[in-house]
């Protein structure tokens, strides 16, 4: 794949903006290559490349709108692509909510390119794979697991004077490792803008550690009990909370956020003073695009929680402009603070307590209370005295994220962890939480 | 399990395009231009060609052409319409035994031959990890053959006007009933996928969906609490005619709490029943917990079949293969080979089948080039079998796959995904007003809400849209905050009477994801009003700070 350069992008985009006669115009290029590698059963099953690109044109005559997209970059091409927006332009109704684009943004370049990452090749998926394998060979465990990556670059550019490039590169891993009766299952994820932070051996490790360590769980009773939830545990429940932090959806008394009488709770304290949570697109562990590109807006670090408050909500260009606010750009990463303590160290000060390495099927079940209910999983442990007494089996719970940060009681030293179904990176610490609420048991392992 | 990533299908597919039409634009006439057969029968053979030359023993090429229409609509706005193409072609190959495949969206014999010699590449490279050799259940060759969705109206010959004008009556209908915001979306597939294989298959087929939700929300602003009520009508595997409501296409819920539709839906009066029940929601009785005989119907329960019946049945789960994701299955071998593992009570029969017309998994050959089937799965309660495709039929001591191989892109490799999978109806006469007559202690639930089970198909906690007191066989007042929780094979023991077929209906899942990468996939699930007895429900009522 041609990974295009700042300057063969900025050159397609004014080819583009130039063949425009449409009031507004602009322009979104990206494309990817995404290297795959799958295993199940102790052997690889699947394997993949794709590769991709495309570029979206989106033109407005007042507030009839038009795109067209086409993945030729030659300049009859971008020219059809032209005019094939300003047809459906022409035949658009008005959108009453259209809002006129951005005027020129300051796009500060996040690092979210490494060349490490961007080398990455058939053989490296392989051998990633091959460790947690072998590994659980040597174990008798059965090892199955993801390892994905992925090296891109995307720009945009409108006619009042917008324009960014980025280049950037990620990966993912995923691993399970489950003993042959069934007994027992542990699991691991792993997340990098940096293939050399990126252990696979390491990786490996801690999933045939839990598996090995969670044969033959005890059932306790459902109820509240403290939690150690490590930080892949923990982002998908705050995932989904973030997403609601929406000011029309707050202030047209749809969302947790709503005030009672009307209105939104920003700057009210809704959560624990040790609550503290930002978005910040430079972030060092986790870069992601300086810009939003549905809005073209600048990103910039903002304070979303400041000690337990609520400390800003999401405003679209129209209803920023409804509302006489700033219109903010969506956030693309989620940076909980936390302590110093490792996960160990929070364990060795519990007196009693459940460590839940992994949460599943997570559903919303009121979004008025953000009530969410879902499922532990691969390794489920229960804490006295400060050690890890025995295996329990998993359980379910019903629990708001909001209940669960106004009941922090400690939190420990922040790690990166990548959303399965939230859009958001993150940067979670491990947390203590009191009285989590667990609904019933479950068989699974 | 359920995601909510249409746009996501699009935007994450190789040669994906985003392409927003209003009015009959110059981009959708084109849509109705298909690539020539003839055309992709020469591709598929210069593919397998390439296999073969790069030391195939098998090869399939499925080349796609994958169109989808999303018409978003709030209140009386039309807020996007959006088109998605992709076109190209997946090489799938066996080489020393293993697996292998690649893609491309380059239609052009050189672009695809390269695709075969790099799918063979792979396939000899994963060799080296692979611990026993692709074993694939005969498939007779079956020439050069096509099948269609049966449809009497192309949705993409229906102008965008008209569907949104229809989408912003809705949304109006339900603002009138009483929400204070309504929501009406059309999601619109159409999937042109060329199938061919080196066992002498060449298969064309044309398949069309189609989804409406809408979504009406009531807000009280004195109390600060809102409710919503989705709507309670399925997705289908047909054409626009779907929306040419007839009068015998209507269903009369149990004591006339909801319309219900079958074979046709009048969305305007759904939408201002939704508008006039989420209002209604915001005065309902929060539901004291504990045990009920619950009433399900088709519209709610085809959700717990999916989640409870459909997932745990898929061989590739019980082998192993989703544990790093989806998960495994408590439906284990040894339970199967027992024949006589009670899944549910007597009464309880499951079938899987890619057959029924107008339903979301109905195509003629699945994407291994299998002819499509009916099967058990559950007979008299006992488990009798699982979905199976071609490397897993052997496992199993079937002669032939099940034909539940899928996937839902030419760049994706194909893979076992769930048919529909339905409950048969009682075989005894029962309306759901007899049955509801028998209760004593009940709830009756319909639509779908939150759903949740664990990665072995156990426990579960599902919602719905509508909840329904019954007491002393007569259906009472609306009731909230209503979730029930179950072990799945508790719950279909518990399962006591089922109503008869004029009762049996499918909906259906539309974004059903499983895999790494994730795929989508759609398939719909029948059944008739159905009880389960002393059922655990729990209050979901909450206040935060």
């Amino acid at each position: 794949m041609q990974q295009l350069d700042e300057d063969q992008s900025r050159r397609i985009c004014e080819r583009v903006l130039g063949f425009s006669k449409a009031d507004e115009c602009s322009v979104a290029i990206a494309g990817s290559r995404q290297g795959n590698i799958r295993f199940a059963r102790s052997g690889v099953s699947t394997a993949g490349l794709n590769e991709d690109r495309r570029l979206s044109v989106t033109v407005a005559f007042g507030k009839r709108q038009g795109t067209a997209t086409v993945n030729e970059f030659d300049d009859k091409s971008l020219a059809q692509a032209v005019r094939r927006a300003e047809d459906i332009a022409r035949l658009a109704p008005e959108n009453p909510e259209y809002v006129p684009l951005p005027g020129r943004q300051d796009f500060k370049a996040s690092a979210e390119y490494v060349a490490a990452t961007a080398a990455i090749d058939p053989d490296y998926r392989a051998e990633a794979a091959s460790h947690a394998i072998l590994a659980g060979r040597q174990n008798k465990l059965i090892t199955a697991g993801f390892f994905t990556d992925v090296t891109g670059y995307e720009a945009i550019a409108n006619s009042k004077g917008v324009f960014g490039h980025r280049a950037y590169t990620n990966l993912g891993f995923t691993c399970t490792a489950r003993t042959e009766d069934g007994r027992g299952s542990g699991w691991v994820t792993r997340s990098a803008v940096d293939a050399q932070r990126f252990d696979a051996r390491e990786a490996a490790a801690v999933a045939i550690e839990k598996a090995l360590r969670s044969v033959d769980a005890k059932a306790i009773e459902p109820g509240r009990y403290t939690v150690i939830l490590e930080p892949a545990a923990t982002s998908e429940i705050v995932g989904r909370m973030f997403g609601a932090f929406g000011a029309r959806q707050a202030d047209e008394g749809r969302s947790f956020l709503a005030k009672k009488g009307g209105g939104n709770r920003l700057g009210e304290q809704l959560f624990d003073p040790q609550v503290n949570v930002w978005a910040d697109p430079w972030d060092k562990d986790v870069p992601v695009s300086p810009w939003d590109a549905q809005s073209m807006l600048a990103r910039r670090r903002t304070d979303i929680i400041r000690n337990g408050k609520v400390a800003a909500l999401d405003y679209s260009r129209y209803w920023a402009q409804k509302n006489g606010a700033a219109p903010t750009a969506r956030h693309g990463n989620m940076i909980m603070a936390g302590g110093t303590k490792s996960l160990e160290e929070l364990v060795a000060e519990t007196k009693k307590g459940v460590i839940v390495t992994r949460t599943w099927y997570i559903r919303m079940v009121d979004p008025q209370s953000l009530l969410l209910t879902g499922l532990t999983r691969d390794g489920t442990f229960y804490v006295e005295n400060g050690k890890i007494k025995y295996p329990i089996k998993n359980f379910r719970f019903n629990e708001s994220p909001v209940t669960m940060l106004n009941n922090v009681d400690a939190l420990g030293k922040p790690v990166v962890i990548g959303g399965d179904e939230v859009p958001f990176q993150m940067v979670i610490p491990p947390m203590r939480i009191r009285d989590f609420n667990f609904t019933s048991l479950s068989d699974a392992v | 399990m359920e995601r909510r990533t249409f746009i996501k299908i699009g935007a994450g597919t190789a040669g994906a395009m985003l392409v927003p039409v209003f009015g009959n634009a110059i981009a959708a006439e084109e849509l109705l231009n298909p690539m020539a057969t003839s055309a992709k029968k020469a591709l598929a053979d210069t593919a397998m060609d390439a296999a073969r030359k790069a030391g195939a023993s098998y090869c399939d090429v499925r080349i796609g052409r994958y169109l989808n229409q999303y018409i978003t609509t709030r209140d009386l706005n039309v807020q996007g319409v959006t088109n998605t193409e992709s076109s190209g072609v997946g090489v799938r190959v066996i080489a020393a035994g293993a697996y292998g495949f690649a893609a491309t969206n380059a239609m052009t014999p050189d672009a695809v031959a390269n695709a075969a010699r790099q799918a063979v590449a792979i396939a000899k490279a994963n060799a080296r990890l692979q611990t026993e050799p692709v074993v694939l259940a005969p498939v007779k060759g079956v020439g050069e053959v096509a099948w269609a969705t049966p449809f009497k109206r192309d949705w993409r010959s229906v102008p965008v006007k008209d569907k949104a004008e229809m989408l912003i009556a809705a949304n109006k209908a339900g603002l009138d009933a009483g929400a204070s915001f309504m929501t009406a979306n059309l999601f619109q597939i159409n999937q042109q996928k060329y199938f061919a294989s080196t066992d002498g298959s060449y298969i064309d087929q044309d398949i069309h969906r189609l989804w409406a939700p809408i979504n009406a929300t009531a807000v009280d602003k004195a109390s600060g609490k809102f409710r919503s009520r989705a709507g309670l009508a399925p997705p289908v595997g047909m054409g626009y005619e779907w929306f040419d409501v007839k009068p015998e296409h209507k269903v009369r819920a149990a004591g006339g709490v909801a319309t219900l539709y079958r074979g046709g839906y009048d969305i305007v009066e759904e939408a201002r029943n939704a508008g006039r029940q989420a209002r209604a929601k915001l005065s309902a009785k929060s539901v004291d917990p504990g045990k009920y005989d619950l009433v399900l119907a088709p519209e709610n329960l085809f959700l717990t079949i999916h989640e409870s019946v459909g997932h745990p049945t898929e061989l590739d789960r019980v082998l192993g293969y989703e544990a790093n994701y989806a998960g495994t299955s408590f439906c284990t071998l040894d339970k199967w080979e027992s024949k006589t593992f009670k899944f549910g009570s007597l009464i309880v029969n499951f079938s899987g089948e890619k057959t029924t017309p107008g339903s979301l998994g109905a195509v003629g050959y699945d994407d291994e080039g299998v002819p499509t089937k009916r099967w058990d799965i559950v007979r008299d309660g006992v488990l009798v079998n699982y979905q199976a495709t071609r490397d897993q039929a052997h496992i199993i001591g079937e002669k032939e796959s099940h034909g539940c191989s899928y996937a839902d892109s030419w760049s994706n490799v194909q893979f076992q995904r769930m048919p529909n999978v339905s409950l048969a109806a009682g075989k005894a006469p029962l309306t759901p007003d007899e049955m509801v007559k028998d209760v004593k202690k009940g709830i009756y639930i319909l639509g779908r809400g939150s759903y949740s089970i664990d990665q072995q198909r156990y426990n579960f906690q599902f919602g719905g849209q509508l909840y329904f007191e019954i007491k002393d066989g007569k259906i009472g007042q609306m009731l909230e905050d209503v979730a029930y929780q179950s072990n799945t094979q508790d719950f279909w023991n518990a399962c006591t009477a089922i109503c008869d077929e004029r009762d049996w209906r499918m909906s259906g899942s539309f974004f059903d994801g499983k895999g790494q990468p994730s795929q989508v996939s759609a398939v719909s699930h029948g059944s008739s009003t159905t009880r389960f007895n002393g059922i655990n429900v729990i209050n979901t009522g909450r206040k935060i700070a």
